[in-house]
């Protein structure tokens, strides 16, 4: 069964409609994200079983995990980063291309979690920018599924102009990333 | 077995009279031996068919007299006999001399401990980090640091109700 999403809202006449700009690129880029899965640990299984059948993300419109930052949107870190992946990390991000999300799944990728130490990374926010956060010691599918909806919120809502904006850019900055 | 064991702890007292033997709680054999004397007791014992290093590490005791350890793990396969080797070092001078001479596998495990305990490897041909970031100003394997590093900004006590 094919399942169609709904309109945005618009002024509808016989033989037209009329909506934003914003609104139809929203709705296009929210259920068609691609996600580029960086996962290193346990949180990595259980997004396995987001991906797989019996989660299905693919139901959501990221049927294609994207193994190039190039061709990604979302970049989904699942897992304990290290220090020493910090850069790594960074990289992946600069390069895919704008518009980006960052959904940071468990509790390591958003604050180091239990590994409160000299090698762990305390939260990929140090790095790169991140959109949502999805807590858990691993979070369950359900929880995963949860963050990429609300990621798909965020794209669907985003004004075409946020990328411009003084404000964005400031924000790359203080992580010391160029926009590209 | 027994024969072949009185013959090693034969070349490892030959070579260093100072050496101390005790047999840990589970009967394993441990040598306590000089630094100087260390890279000839090992060569010794591979030329006696102890051709597996198993692990190269270092130990932190600290506020006692040699602070530092550096404790060797090698094996005969043919006679299935294991030997521990432990030097103790003087915490002012952190070196002792590099095995990669006699076994391509200490190279890393020397860095390693050179990484986490600060010992440093004579004639190691490459003793740098190996596991932590290159930029990094300490060795986090010595037990000189409080247990939480108080100078930290990343984890606010309001998290944790302190």
């Amino acid at each position: 069964m094919v399942k169609v999403v709904k309109a945005p809202e618009g002024i509808e006449g016989q033989g037209f409609f009329a909506t934003s700009f914003d609104k139809v690129i929203g709705l296009a880029r929210a259920n068609s994200l691609w996600p580029l899965p960086f996962a290193t640990s346990c949180c990595g299984i259980e997004f396995m079983a987001t991906m797989g059948p019996n989660y299905d993300l693919a139901r959501f419109g990221s049927e294609r995990m994207s193994f190039s930052p190039r061709q990604a949107d979302l970049l989904i870190v699942a897992g304990t980063i290290s220090k020493k992946l910090g850069p790594v990390l960074k990289k992946v991000y600069d390069q895919m291309a704008e518009p980006k999300w960052v959904l940071s799944v468990g509790a390591c990728a958003s604050s180091g979690g239990i590994f409160d130490t000299y090698s762990v990374l305390q939260g990929i926010d140090h790095v790169i920018p991140v959109d949502v956060y999805v807590p858990g010691c691993p979070p369950r599918p359900e929880q995963i599924i949860e963050g990429v909806l609300k990621i798909q919120e965020l794209a669907k809502n985003e004004s075409l102009r946020r990328r411009d904006s003084v404000e964005y850019k400031k924000m790359l900055e203080s992580y010391n990333i160029e926009q590209q | 077995m027994e024969n072949f064991f009185i013959k090693v702890k034969g070349i490892i007292e030959a070579a260093d009279d100072s050496a101390n033997y005790f047999l840990d709680n589970w009967n394993e054999h441990n040598f306590t031996v000089s630094k100087s004397s260390i890279f000839d007791i090992i060569k010794a014992l591979k030329e006696n068919g102890f051709q597996y290093l198993v692990d190269i590490t270092g130990a932190h005791y600290p506020d006692t007299e040699n602070e530092y350890q550096i404790v060797y793990h090698i094996h005969n396969l043919t006679e299935n006999l294991r030997i521990r080797l432990k030097v103790n070092l003087d915490s002012k001078k952190l070196e002792v001399p590099s095995m990669v001479s006699l076994y391509d596998g200490a190279n890393w495990m020397e860095r390693e401990t050179f990484d986490f305990y600060g010992i440093s490897f004579t004639n190691h041909p490459n003793l740098t980090r190996i596991l932590n970031v290159d930029d990094m100003d300490y060795h986090p394997m010595r037990k000189e640091y409080k247990l939480e590093d108080e100078t930290r900004t990343d984890k606010s006590d309001k998290y944790f109700g302190r």
